[in-house]
C-alpha cells in the first residue's frame, strides 16, 4: 500500500523529481561518499588497497591524535581564535552598521560603505600578499616606520604572539562589510515610528540608539552569535593557511584543527591521522550545532534551523 | 527652536560616526593603496627604502616583464575565467532547478528531499576522506572537471532560493500554466527563471565570486601547470620565487625584481573584481539581504 503511494507519487512528479536529480547526485558523491570513507579512520590507508582494502588498525589513528597533545592543543586553539573572532566581528558589526544608518551625508556613507565591503570579494592569498607587505621585516611599511621613528623593526613572522593581534584584525578586516550589511538591514527594518515617538517625548540620538537600535537588534544579534557558535570548531582554514602558512615557529599558538588536518593530509601523508582528527571535529560539530539549534529554537523558534 | 542650530547631541553623534566609520574605511582600503602605488615603484627603492605611500622611483619594469611573457599568466586567466563562466552557468541553472523542484508544495517528499541535502552542512566526512574519494574513486585529479565541481554547489544557496521561490511565486500561476498544458520543467524555464531572475543574478554573483578566488581546489587536486587557475597560480608565484621566475619565462632568478614582480601579479590579479566591483557591489547587498530573510 504505501509502497504503491511512492510509486504513484514518483510517477506523477517524475519531472520535478527528475529536476532534483542531478543536485541530489552530486551530494551523494561529494558529501555521501566522503562519509563513507570516515572508516578510514580505523584503518591503515594505502592506495593500493583502496578505501575498502586497506587493513584495520582500530583505534591507532585516534591514540596517535589524542596522545601526542595535539587534540587539546589544535582544539583550544580552533576554539579561542573562532570566538575572539566572532565577538569581534559582532561588536564592529554591530557599531559601523548603527553609525551609517545615523550618518546624514549620503556620498560619505557610501564610499565608506564600499571600502569597508572591498576586502570580502578578494581571496586570503591577495589578503596575504597585502600583511607581507605591510608586515615583512625587511622591506614591510610598519617596520619602515618604525626604523623611522627610532625603533627597532619588529619580525611578526617569528614572533607568535603578534598574531593574537593579527589574526582577528585580519578577518574583522576582510568581514567587517559583510556583517555591516547584515545588520543595517536589521536596522533598516526597525519601525521608523519608534524613533519620532522617542524624539516627541525628547529623547537624545545616544538614548536612541541604546534604548531603541540596540534593543531592536537584539533578535539579529543573537541568533547570528548562535550560528557563529555553532560553527566555533570550524576554523577559518583559508586565513590561518595563507596568513602564516607551514611557519613552523608560530605553529604551536596558531595551529587549529583544520591546519593540522591539511598538513597531515598533504604534508605526512598521514591519511590515518587526518581522519581520524576530522572526524572527531565533525563530531563535536554536530553536537554544538544540535546544542545550539535547541537554544535557537526555545529563543526565536522563526529562525531555528531545522 | 530655528531650524539652522544643530542639537549637540545631534552634532557629536555625527561627529563620531564620522571619525569612526573614515577611520575604518581607510584602514580597509589602505593594503590596496600600497599594492597599487608600490606595484609602480622600482625594485631598488623598494630593496632600500621599503614599501611607502609615496614611491621614490617610479617604474613600470614589473609590468614589462609580465607582459613581455604573458602566455603563461594568460592561461591562468583563461582557466580562471572558464570555470568562473561555465562553472557558474552551471551551477545556476542547476541550483534553481533543484531549488524549484523543493519549493513545490505538491511534492510530498520535497522536505525529506531538503533535509537530505542539508544534512552535509551539519555532518561531513571531513578533508581527508574526500580529497581520497576524489583522487581514488573519482579519478578527479588534474582535471578541469574538479575545478568546476569542487565549488559548484552551495547548500546553503540552493535553500535561499527555494525560500524565495515559494514567496515570489504564486502557486497559481503554476497552477494556470499546468492547466494551459505545460509541464513542469517548461514552468521553470519560461514562467519561474525569468520572474526571479534579480534573485538570480545575487546568487550568480556570489558564486562567480567563490569560483574566481579559489585556489583550494587546485592546490589539493591540480599539478599540472596548464590546469592551474589565476588565484593558484599568484599564491605559488607569492610563495616561491623559482616560480615567479618560472610564469615570466625568466631563468636569471637572481636579478629578477621579485618584490615589484609579486605587487604588479597581485594587481594584475584583482584587477578585474576591483574594476566590477562598484557596478555588482549592490546585487551582492541584495544578496546577503535575502538570505538573512529567512522564509
Amino acid at each position: 500500500m504505501r509502497r504503491q503511494g511512492l510509486i504513484r507519487e514518483l510517477g506523477k512528479n517524475r519531472t520535478l523529481y527528475l529536476m532534483f536529480v542531478p543536485v541530489c547526485l552530486y551530494f551523494v558523491l561529494f558529501s555521501y561518499l566522503p562519509i563513507g570513507g570516515i572508516v578510514l579512520a580505523f584503518k591503515e590507508f594505502n592506495y593500493r588497497d583502496g578505501i575498502l582494502g586497506s587493513p584495520w588498525n582500530h583505534f591507532k589513528n585516534f591514540e596517535f591524535f589524542f596522545k601526542s597533545g595535539k587534540a587539546w592543543s589544535v582544539t583550544t586553539n580552533t576554539f579561542l581564535y573562532n570566538l575572539m573572532f566572532l565577538a569581534l566581528y559582532t561588536f564592529f558589526s554591530v557599531l559601523t552598521a548603527i553609525l551609517i544608518s545615523e550618518m546624514k551625508g549620503k556620498r560619505f556613507k557610501k564610499t565608506a560603505q564600499s571600502f569597508m565591503f572591498l576586502p570580502y570579494f578578494i581571496s586570503w592569498v591577495v589578503a596575504a600578499s597585502f600583511l607581507y607587505n605591510l608586515a615583512n621585516y625587511e622591506y614591510g611599511m610598519i617596520n619602515r616606520l618604525l626604523l623611522w621613528l627610532g625603533q627597532k623593526p619588529i619580525n611578526v613572522y617569528a614572533t607568535p604572539r603578534y598574531w593574537y593581534f593579527i589574526l582577528p584584525f585580519a578577518y574583522i578586516w576582510k568581514w567587517i562589510g559583510f556583517g555591516t550589511v547584515l545588520y543595517l538591514a536589521a536596522i533598516v527594518g526597525i519601525d521608523q515610528e519608534c524613533f519620532e515617538a522617542a524624539t516627541i517625548d525628547g529623547a537624545n540620538e545616544f538614548q536612541k540608539v541604546f534604548r531603541i537600535t540596540l534593543p531592536m537588534l537584539r533578535p539579529t544579534m543573537a541568533v547570528l552569535v548562535l550560528l557563529g557558535l555553532g560553527r566555533i570548531l570550524r576554523g577559518e582554514f583559508d586565513m590561518f593557511y595563507q596568513l602564516i602558512g607551514n611557519n613552523g615557529i608560530l605553529i604551536e599558538k596558531t595551529d587549529i584543527i583544520d591546519t593540522l588536518v591539511f598538513r597531515s593530509l598533504l604534508g605526512t601523508q598521514d591519511f590515518g591521522m587526518a581522519t581520524a582528527a576530522g572526524f572527531y571535529q565533525s563530531v563535536l560539530c554536530f553536537a554544538i550545532i544540535m546544542i545550539v539549534n535547541r537554544v535557537v529554537k526555545a529563543l526565536e523558534s522563526d529562525y531555528a534551523l531545522f | 527652536m530655528p531650524s539652522s542650530r544643530i542639537a549637540p547631541d545631534k552634532l557629536l553623534l555625527t561627529l563620531i560616526a564620522y571619525v569612526v566609520l573614515g577611520c575604518i574605511a581607510f584602514i580597509t582600503v589602505f593594503p590596496f593603496l600600497v599594492l597599487v602605488i608600490n606595484s609602480f615603484a622600482s625594485e631598488h627603492a623598494i630593496i632600500n627604502y621599503g614599501y611607502s605611500i609615496v614611491p621614490r622611483e617610479l617604474s613600470v619594469s614589473a609590468y614589462e616583464l609580465v607582459f613581455l611573457n604573458p602566455q603563461k599568466i594568460l592561461q591562468a586567466y583563461g582557466v580562471t575565467v572558464f570555470i568562473t563562466c561555465f562553472g557558474t552557468a552551471a551551477s545556476l541553472f542547476l541550483s534553481s532547478m533543484a531549488a524549484y523542484s523543493l519549493s513545490r508544495r505538491d511534492l510530498r517528499y520535497r522536505n525529506k528531499l531538503a533535509f537530505f541535502i542539508y544534512f552535509t552542512t551539519l555532518f561531513n566526512g571531513g578533508l581527508a576522506p574526500t580529497y581520497i574519494v576524489i583522487t581514488s574513486v573519482l579519478h578527479l585529479k588534474n582535471t578541469l572537471a574538479v575545478l568546476v565541481l569542487g565549488p559548484m554547489f552551495s547548500v546553503f544557496y540552493i535553500l535561499i532560493l527555494r525560500n524565495f521561490f515559494m514567496h515570489s511565486i504564486p502557486g497559481s500561476l503554476s497552477e494556470a500554466a499546468k492547466i494551459d498544458g505545460a509541464g513542469d520543467f517548461t514552468i521553470f524555464l519560461r514562467i519561474v527563471l525569468p520572474l526571479t531572475a534579480p534573485a538570480l543574478a545575487s546568487i550568480g554573483l556570489f558564486t562567480a565570486l567563490a569560483y574566481w578566488n579559489d585556489w583550494w581546489t587546485a592546490m589539493l587536486y591540480v599539478e599540472r601547470q596548464s590546469l592551474m587557475p589565476l588565484q593558484y597560480v599568484l599564491y605559488k608565484i607569492l610563495s616561491s620565487v623559482t616560480m615567479a621566475a618560472n610564469i615570466v619565462n625568466n631563468v636569471a632568478t637572481l636579478n629578477l625584481p621579485k618584490e615589484s614582480l609579486k605587487l604588479a601579479m597581485t594587481v594584475i590579479s584583482i584587477g578585474p573584481i576591483v574594476l566590477a566591483y562598484p557596478f555588482v557591489q549592490r546585487f551582492f547587498i541584495k544578496g546577503i539581504t535575502l538570505g538573512s530573510v529567512k522564509g
